[in-house]
């Protein structure tokens, strides 16, 4: 991040670039982190599951820091308590989703243990990174990743990605009509907990890469833009994860260009413009009849069960 | 663990408790600044109590999650210009409550077009408030007080202010609350009888950031979460009558916050853990005594989201 911030001539600026070696660690790791973000981030906008992805990032702090307080890698943490929660929440709510007001006491909760977790580490260990480690999980260091860990992370969202993929004709079917999709045989419930499983460790990736605090933004933003720009289902699932690596690496390089900003702030920057930016763009749904956009459709049953937890 | 205890305690003249009750808690009050925490603490706790019951009503709990956690990049932004994190919390909780209640609906869609506007505004307030505290430089262990709170030096000044904050906010709950309750449960009929359900709805958003602003100068703006929805959530596990659920929910957090308060001062952890547990602890206890005394239980009074 330091040194040769101020270049502004790109054409020898992006040759140098992928000199460094932070910054091909960088995007190896975050490219295909963002693609998955989009991916799982299109179905949880479609499904309203953009709160249970709140509560997995907030789950994902307190794994991170849990494993650090026992001394252990940060990231087995991560993966254990994302997953677990995942599960939980998963097998909690009927039809594989949980109760709003049941998710926000749980994660109210394991936020509590984060932070006993994060004193317990600052109290123990080096006093010097008192607060760094807590910032570090909670906003993330793209920058500060190595290289083996960053083929780790592309090689677990590679092998989500075509999770993701094989699922996404049955799940969208259930997403869109679940009564329907039941009674076709579709395994709506299970389907409902696999999905669950891959935003856990999509949560658990993501914060490797924007932190705990930020991954929602990515899960939330290129998802809602693409929703807003297709009503098509496999248009709008690659849209959202077009434009999640777009914001990914436009922001790599806006920090790289400008070193004050951090890395996770300009990621997320980006893809908080293109979601704002599509609201510009009226768009022209029939106003009387019914509604072709499939958010709309799966909109009815989704709060018939909000409405009544149980 | 107890080395851990050791080292902090060493640290930081840990006061010890006697295991005397009423010893520990006369000898917590004789400070200024613990007698001052406790009457923010209630301050704040009823302010939540009676805004967190209606967000729970409303099933309205990812907005109110945003809406706290928009107070780090307020406080975190304010401190940078130099002037008092209290105004830069207001404000940004003001405006995101604006930016929720207006933007949805605009397009015309549904829930789930909420869902990614707020969980957005959530993200990117929280890289703010990141930036911000990356562009002060050395300060990150105020962007930890920020996060998860601090009990300790408040100010008889500051409980005048929190008071005087909480009264307004709790004066125009008072005044909309027949409407909001009606608008709450039944959106549709309460339209059709003329009542204002939008503006309600942003009305509430905005009295929603400014109790979050209010809750986070205790407990930091992560857990302000935790007495805004657990103990309406609680109290809505007892009974559907509003007034007492109201006020079930007032006596749960009060209760939650004095006794983490006094816990947290005898021991070296923050108090953000001790809140969110023991909350969590009476909302487990009630959901378990209902499952087991009712064979079959009544639906509690909810409404959509």
């Amino acid at each position: 991040m330091s040194g040769s911030g101020t270049l502004l001539a790109t054409g020898t600026g992006l040759t140098e670039l992928f000199s460094h070696a932070f910054m091909v660690d960088a995007l190896l790791a975050g490219v295909p982190i963002a693609a998955l973000a989009g991916l799982v981030g299109y179905f949880m906008v479609l499904r309203s599951q953009i709160f249970t992805g709140d509560a997995l990032s907030h789950a994902a702090f307190t794994g991170a820091l849990g494993a650090l307080a026992f001394g252990i890698d940060a990231r087995l943490g991560l993966f254990t308590v994302t997953l677990a929660v995942a599960a939980g929440l998963g097998l909690l709510g009927n039809h594989g989703r949980a109760d709003d007001v049941v998710i926000g006491t749980v994660f109210a909760w394991v936020l509590g243990l984060g932070v006993l977790a994060l004193s317990v580490y600052a109290s123990s260990y080096h006093a010097t990174s008192n607060g760094a480690a807590g910032v570090t999980v909670l906003f993330g260091s793209i920058f500060g990743i190595s290289s083996t860990q960053a083929t780790l992370a592309a090689a677990i969202a590679f092998v989500l990605i075509g999770l993701m993929l094989g699922i996404a004709r049955p799940l969208l079917f259930a997403s869109l009509d679940q009564a329907i999709a039941a009674a076709r045989g579709v395994p709506v419930r299970g389907l409902g907990v696999v999905f669950l499983l891959i935003v856990g460790a999509t949560a658990a990736e993501a914060t490797q890469a924007v932190g705990a605090l930020l991954l929602l933004g990515l899960l939330a933003a290129p998802a809602g833009a693409a929703q807003r720009l297709t009503t098509r289902p496999y248009v709008g699932m690659t849209l959202a994860a077009a434009l999640s690596m777009l914001a990914m690496v436009t922001g790599l390089l806006t920090s790289y260009l400008i070193p004050k900003v951090p890395p996770s702030f300009a990621i997320l920057a980006v893809a908080t413009l293109i979601y704002a930016a599509t609201f510009l763009r009226r768009i022209n749904y029939p106003s009387t009849g019914t509604n072709t956009a499939p958010s709309e459709q799966v909109d009815r049953p989704d709060r018939s069960h909000s409405g009544v937890p149980g | 663990m107890t080395h851990v205890m050791s080292v902090a305690s060493a640290g930081s003249l840990q006061p010890q408790p006697s295991w005397n009750l009423l010893e520990d808690v006369r000898q917590a009050f004789m400070y200024p600044f613990m007698v001052n925490a406790f009457r923010a603490g209630a301050i704040v706790a009823v302010l939540a109590g009676l805004i967190g019951w209606f967000m729970v009503l409303r099933r309205q709990t990812f907005a109110g999650h945003t809406l706290a956690i928009v107070g780090y990049p307020g406080a975190a932004g304010a401190v940078l210009v130099g002037i008092s994190a209290t105004y830069g919390l207001f404000a940004f909780a003001s405006i995101a409550a604006l930016v929720i209640g207006l933007v949805p609906n605009t397009g015309g869609r549904g829930y789930s077009e909420e869902s990614a506007v707020t969980g957005t505004v959530q993200a990117f307030a929280l890289a703010c408030g990141f930036l911000f505290v990356t562009l002060y430089g050395g300060f990150l262990s105020g962007a930890n007080a920020l996060l998860f709170g601090s009990f300790l030096g408040i100010t008889s000044d500051q409980v005048i202010a929190l008071l005087l904050v909480a009264l307004a906010a709790a004066a125009v709950l008072a005044v909309i609350a027949r409407p909001l309750l009606f608008a709450s449960i039944d959106p549709d009929v309460a339209r059709a009888r003329g009542v204002p359900v939008r503006g309600l709805s942003i009305g509430f958003l905005v009295l929603l950031g400014v109790a979050a602003a209010e809750v986070s100068q205790i407990t930091g703006t992560l857990l302000v979460f935790a007495l805004l929805v657990v103990p309406a959530a609680t109290a809505q596990t007892w009974t559907t009558r509003p007034v007492l659920s109201v006020l079930l929910t007032v006596l749960i957090g009060v209760s939650v916050t004095w006794i983490s308060l006094l816990v947290a001062y005898y021991s070296p952890y923050p108090i953000g853990f001790f809140l969110t547990t023991f909350a969590f602890a009476a909302y487990l206890i009630s959901v378990g005594w209902r499952r087991l005394h009712t064979e079959e239980r009544r639906a509690p009074l909810s409404v959509r989201a």
